[in-house]
């Protein structure tokens, strides 16, 4: 299979891999995936409690090419956004920018839950309810 | 100086030797003649050149020219062992015995004949990929017809005790097939001392070129038939119609003597430099061989290393082709089936690479691609949450994943 440059660079140069502290009430945890279906996504928000803004994002990925890419592209999205914002990414706006092939689509599907199901171990930690995720396929 | 990429995957296929180019290139040009044109000199010369062939293909493997049947490849092959038993001997049987780990071409042909009916036994390797010979046994029937076991697997390159298993079969008056596509050419193979009734094997694993392969079909003690699957002008002993290939059928006879000449030296150098990779790969933390490493085609290794995925395995060790048994299950494509048979977690199958060495490999390369591949595991490993978890002491099987 043929990668795209965006996957390539990515790949070669992933963005904001590591760990945050999870037992911070301001950092919300999503690991997505399992290991029999050959991809675990960890992705992790820390939220300023003053500006509400996404401060900092980590990933880490077992995965393919392209679930690495998306985890670390979307890392770079969350920054700065806030997670009202951050709810809004869709998976279809990093398969464009990626340009992932079909069989490729449900590595940002993964990547999308991953942000959604931090977000929700971030407003559960904030006494919020967990937002609904919607279903995919 | 090492050329990228490094070509490790000798087991999908092999680069054609130079001078078996040399001698498949006057039969495209001014050689063209049908081999079953016998009115004049361009069909003798064409005849000429494959009973030539035929020649060094039967040397090979220790058979009777005339036992070879000239064929596409090792696919159309077992195809014709598998289905032309089968239909040559329904009136005495209609049970088949084969084994999980038997590459997609023997499987798919058992499939097809258990849609019209037949009786088909799956064994069940041990996790090492040996079968059981006493299983092989209890599954025999009054009703069976055919065993078909393979002599190298090509995903992990373990050899199957093939005399023990063709002495089980005659016992019972079974007719035994083998699959010796990954194993003609590499390590000695002879169909009279291994009691072998009918086998399949490809040029272009063995330094030829693709498209051309045949099936050994033994003559006598027993005389073996099968019935054609390609009907027409009544070729090859009428087992199989059609024009010749005589290009590819000379440049397989050249492959076979080539490899029937050097295998022994070749062999010896190819193992020497797996070990070496093996023994390396295996000083990173949590890598496992796959298959028994005492019974095993001398230039293979299946190596899974625990924690990082095979797909991005490969595309980190672009420099180097290799394939890997992982395929995401999500993207409707399955891990190795061999690897999970063999019973290994899928997460492991996810996690192999195989390295196929070959004729043209060097020792540059193989030092090339130790370091290469231990510095690509170590780097996604850093990447994987798996490893991270693994090094917490978290027990990943405690996990609940939550699955997409
Ligand atoms: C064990 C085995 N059998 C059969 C085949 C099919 O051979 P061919 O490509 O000649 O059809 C292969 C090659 O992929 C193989 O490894
Ligand atoms: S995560 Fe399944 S193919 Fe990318």
């Amino acid at each position: 299979m043929a990668y795209s440059e965006k996957v390539i660079d990515h790949f070669n140069n992933p963005k904001n891999v590591g760990t945050l502290d999870k037992s911070k009430k301001n950092v919300g945890t999503g690991l997505v995936g399992a290991p029999e279906c050959g991809d675990v996504m960890r992705l992790q928000i820390q939220v300023n409690e003053e500006s509400g803004l996404i401060e900092d994002a980590k990933f880490k990925t077992f995965g393919c090419g392209s679930a690495i890419a998306s985890s670390s592209l979307a890392t770079e999205w969350l920054k700065g956004k806030t997670v009202d914002q951050a709810l809004e990414i869709d998976n279809m706006e990093i398969v464009e920018e990626l340009a992932l092939p079909p069989v490729k689509i449900h590595c940002s599907v993964l990547a999308e839950d991953a942000i959604k199901t931090a977000i929700n171990d971030y407003r559960v930690k904030q006494g919020l309810e967990p937002i609904k995720m919607n279903e995919h396929h | 100086m090492v050329q990228f990429p490094i070509y490790l995957d000798n087991n999908a296929t092999t680069p054609l030797d130079p001078r078996v180019l040399e001698a498949m290139l006057p039969y495209f040009t001014n050689k063209f003649g049908n081999a079953a044109s016998r009115n004049h000199a361009f069909g003798w010369d064409a005849e000429e050149a494959v009973d030539y062939a035929r020649e060094q293909i039967a040397a090979i493997v220790n058979a009777n020219p005339k036992e070879i049947i000239f064929t596409s490849g090792a696919t159309e092959s077992n195809n014709l062992a598998i289905k032309g038993v089968a239909e040559m001997y329904a009136a005495k049987g209609n049970h088949i015995i084969t084994v999980n780990t038997e590459h997609k071409a023997v499987l798919d042909a058992c499939r097809h004949l258990e849609k019209q009916g037949l009786k088909v036994t799956y064994l069940e390797p041990a996790g090492d990929g040996l079968i059981d010979l006493k299983e092989l046994e209890n599954a025999i029937t009054d009703k069976t017809i055919l065993v078909t076991i393979m002599y190298g697997n090509n995903e992990i390159g373990v050899v199957q005790p093939i005399r023990e298993i063709s002495a089980i079969a005659k016992k019972h008056g079974v007719l035994f097939h083998t699959d010796a596509t990954q194993a003609v050419g590499k390590i000695p193979v002879d169909v009279i001392a291994d009691g072998i009734d009918i086998m399949s094997f490809s040029a272009h694993k063995m330094y030829g070129p693709k498209g051309v392969g045949a099936l050994f079909v033994r003559r006598k003690n027993p005389r073996v038939k099968v019935t054609a699957q390609i009907d027409g002008g009544g070729h090859e002993r009428g087992m199989r119609s059609g024009t010749l290939n005589v290009p590819g059928i000379v440049g397989f006879g050249k492959a076979c003597e080539i490899c029937r000449l050097e295998m022994t030296e070749e062999a010896a150098r190819l193992s020497k430099m797996r070990d070496q990779l093996e023994k390396e790969l295996l000083t990173l933390e949590e890598s496992y061989v796959n298959g028994n490493v005492a019974h095993r085609l001398p230039h293979v290794s299946n190596i899974s290393f625990k924690f990082v995925e095979g797909e991005g395995l490969m595309m980190k060790v672009k420099n180097i082709a290799v394939s890997s048994g992982s395929a995401c299950t999500s993207a409707s494509l399955e891990p190795s089936y061999v690897l999970k048979n063999l019973g290994l977690d899928d997460e492991l199958a996810h996690s192999s690479l195989r390295f196929g060495l070959g004729r043209f490999t060097t020792q540059e390369e193989i030092d090339y691609a130790i370091d290469y591949v231990k510095k690509a595991v170590t780097d996604l490993r850093e990447l994987s949450p798996l490893w991270e978890m693994f090094k917490d002491g978290i027990d990943l099987k405690s996990v609940v994943w939550q699955d997409h």
